[in-house]
């Protein structure tokens, strides 16, 4: 089952929306709610990355049976390096973002904590692409 | 597993005009035949489709009255709220007599176990720092409204007795003690400003049974207890009973703002109403909610004034609550009342007592418990939902369209229950007239479809 949203660049006030609507449709499909938590605080917080830090996006979300695939596909700056970027604190998010209450360097390592796999990939002045898989049983 | 439900629909009164199907906030309400079907697994006892119905269908079932002489000793548990029903020239004391009057032996007011209630929420506070925010357990349509529609915030609720519980089992108690009754020659009866208070009763959540007999509906005691003021009339004269006085705080708790002006944590919210609730829960699921340690949630607009059982206009009824907060605040200051606690004797015993087993979710989302078939339906859902015209009409019976999609791919619907499709096979001369008018009837009934034919 394949879901797409879309994000746009600075739209903070409807960041959450792709994650909502990954929420309902694993309710509906009896996943537990503790997995469900996983998913939506994962996707959650890699919305408002892309929303915060890249030019916007597109998440996608495709269900099986046994887990979920969760894409954040941005036009951005890129991370230019991953590991950096991993670790707690570490944030390159621009002064008004962070005014805003976003940017705190905690995005890619409480997704991590959340998530089964993650996969990040990045190119420097292209974009990046999070991939999140979660197991639903 | 089967849920207790005070709300019915009488079939006699019920035009199946659908006003409460699209309040509903759990989606639960469907028209069948002309009626309105409750489906009792969703239902929350919130109420909004008795506020919603012009033709009275919706009732709620109570106790007879007359049960309560079942019992030697006859315990009306009052919350304060009942007595904002009542213009301030009425005083405590004259519906104090008047409930004697009618049969009642003693008069114990709930809200006096709030010193207990908020030092048990304040110590569960203490000791869980790592669950935020925490949610209160007072209201609960709240509380079945997380179980059924937020399964993941079950363990935000503290499991906690509300204050109708912990003041059963102190008027248990000291009956017992002060009488040397037996259990049942006791009879308690809670006096409900709503529905869900009522299946708290008949079916609480995280205990087995509750610690109150009966529970009598706010509207009938409130006739009953002015028919007698008319009949006593303005040549009434006035015997003072020694009433034990709630302190001020406690004739606040079931007001919006009630609970959250007692906590002790730096951030909480008090919101009310069941959609803002909603809202609400919605966000602190999502995780986007930070650094709110305590939430009191109430499903009623002014929280227990705004209940579906109340008599009077709910501004006028928190009004009078506040001007009798006033009053006791000020004797609290004069010293001629004390602050402390009337339950004070038993304290240690009320707190000891206080908690309940864990609140379980009742996910009534999901379309199968099996997660492959819920993942057939869905996606069966998906493609029925596409073909509907997204405008919500609520022709074919169900609330949005997407509620007829989930019932179509469930078996519980047809897909020619839209109007739209209708039209669409018509006009490919696939359906006729008559397939047509049987289709409305099963949903809108005979007599609303007698005049097309």
């Amino acid at each position: 089952m394949h879901f797409e949203y879309t994000v746009i660049e600075g739209d903070f006030v409807n960041a959450g929306s792709a994650s909502s609507s990954v929420k309902k449709t694993l309710k509906q499909l009896n996943v537990s709610p503790a997995i469900v938590k996983r998913v939506v605080v994962a996707l959650y917080e890699a919305e408002v990355n892309a929303i915060a830090h890249a030019y916007g996006g597109v998440v996608t979300a495709d269900i099986e049976s046994n887990q979920i695939t969760m894409r954040v596909i941005d036009k951005g700056p890129g991370i230019p390096d991953i590991e950096w970027a991993m670790q707690e604190g570490n944030s390159t998010a621009r002064p008004e973002v962070r005014d805003m209450g976003f940017g705190a360097g905690m995005g890619l390592p409480n997704i991590k904590k959340n998530v089964d796999q993650l996969n990040v990939q990045s190119t420097v002045g292209v974009g990046t692409t999070v991939e999140m898989i979660v197991n639903l049983c | 597993m089967t849920f207790y439900h005070a709300l019915q629909v009488d079939e006699n009164r019920c035009m199946g005009c659908s006003h409460c199907m699209t309040s509903c906030p759990t989606e639960a309400i469907r028209v069948r035949n002309g009626k309105a079907v409750i489906d009792e697994a969703k239902c929350i006892d919130c109420g909004n489709c008795f506020k919603a119905c012009s033709f009275r269908a919706i009732y709620i079932k109570q106790d007879d009255f007359e049960s309560i002489f079942g019992f030697k000793c006859r315990v009306a548990l009052l919350p304060s709220v009942f007595l904002g029903q009542f213009p301030q020239d009425i005083t405590v004391s004259r519906i104090y007599n008047i409930l004697k009057e009618l049969g009642f032996t003693h008069i114990f007011e709930t809200d006096a176990a709030t010193s207990i209630f908020t030092m048990a929420k304040n110590a569960y506070i203490a000791a869980h720092p790592d669950i935020k925010p925490l949610i209160s357990s007072f209201c609960p349509a709240v509380v079945r409204l997380i179980q059924v529609r937020f399964p993941g915030l079950v363990e935000n609720i503290m499991p906690i007795k509300a204050p109708i519980d912990i003041m059963a089992i102190y008027a248990r108690r000291q009956l017992k003690k002060q009488m040397s009754l037996d259990d049942d020659e006791i009879g308690i009866f809670y006096i409900t400003p709503c529905a869900a208070k009522i299946a708290a009763v008949k079916n609480p959540v995280g205990e087995d049974k509750s610690n109150v007999d009966g529970v009598i509906n706010m509207d009938s005691l409130y006739n009953r207890v002015y028919k007698k003021i008319k009949e006593q009339g303005k040549n009434y004269q006035e015997i003072k009973l020694p009433i034990p006085q709630l302190s001020s705080d406690g004739v606040l708790t079931s007001l919006t703002n009630g609970e959250r002006r007692l906590s002790n944590v730096p951030h909480s919210l008090s919101i009310d109403e069941i959609q803002n609730v909603t809202e609400f829960l919605e966000k602190v699921e999502n995780d986007e909610i930070e650094d709110i340690d305590f939430l009191e949630l109430r499903a009623c607009d002014q929280s227990c004034p705004g209940g579906i059982l109340t008599c009077d206009n709910r501004f006028l009824i928190c009004e009078r609550m506040f001007a009798r907060a006033r009053k006791v605040a000020e004797r609290e200051r004069n010293g001629i009342q004390t602050k402390e606690l009337q339950v004070a004797e038993d304290a240690d015993y009320l707190l000891s007592h206080s908690s309940v087993s864990e609140v379980k979710p009742r996910s009534m989302m999901s379309l199968d418990n099996d997660i492959s078939k819920a993942m057939e339906k869905m996606n069966l859902m998906r493609e029925i939902h596409k073909k509907l015209p997204q405008i919500d009409c609520g022709v074919c019976g169900a609330p949005t369209c997407e509620a007829l999609a989930a019932d179509v791919a469930c078996g519980k619907a047809s897909l020619k229950n839209c109007i739209f499709i209708q039209r669409n096979l018509a006009t490919k001369g696939e359906i006729n007239r008559e397939e047509i008018l049987k289709i409305m009837e099963e949903i809108w009934g005979k007599d609303i479809m007698e005049y097309l034919k």
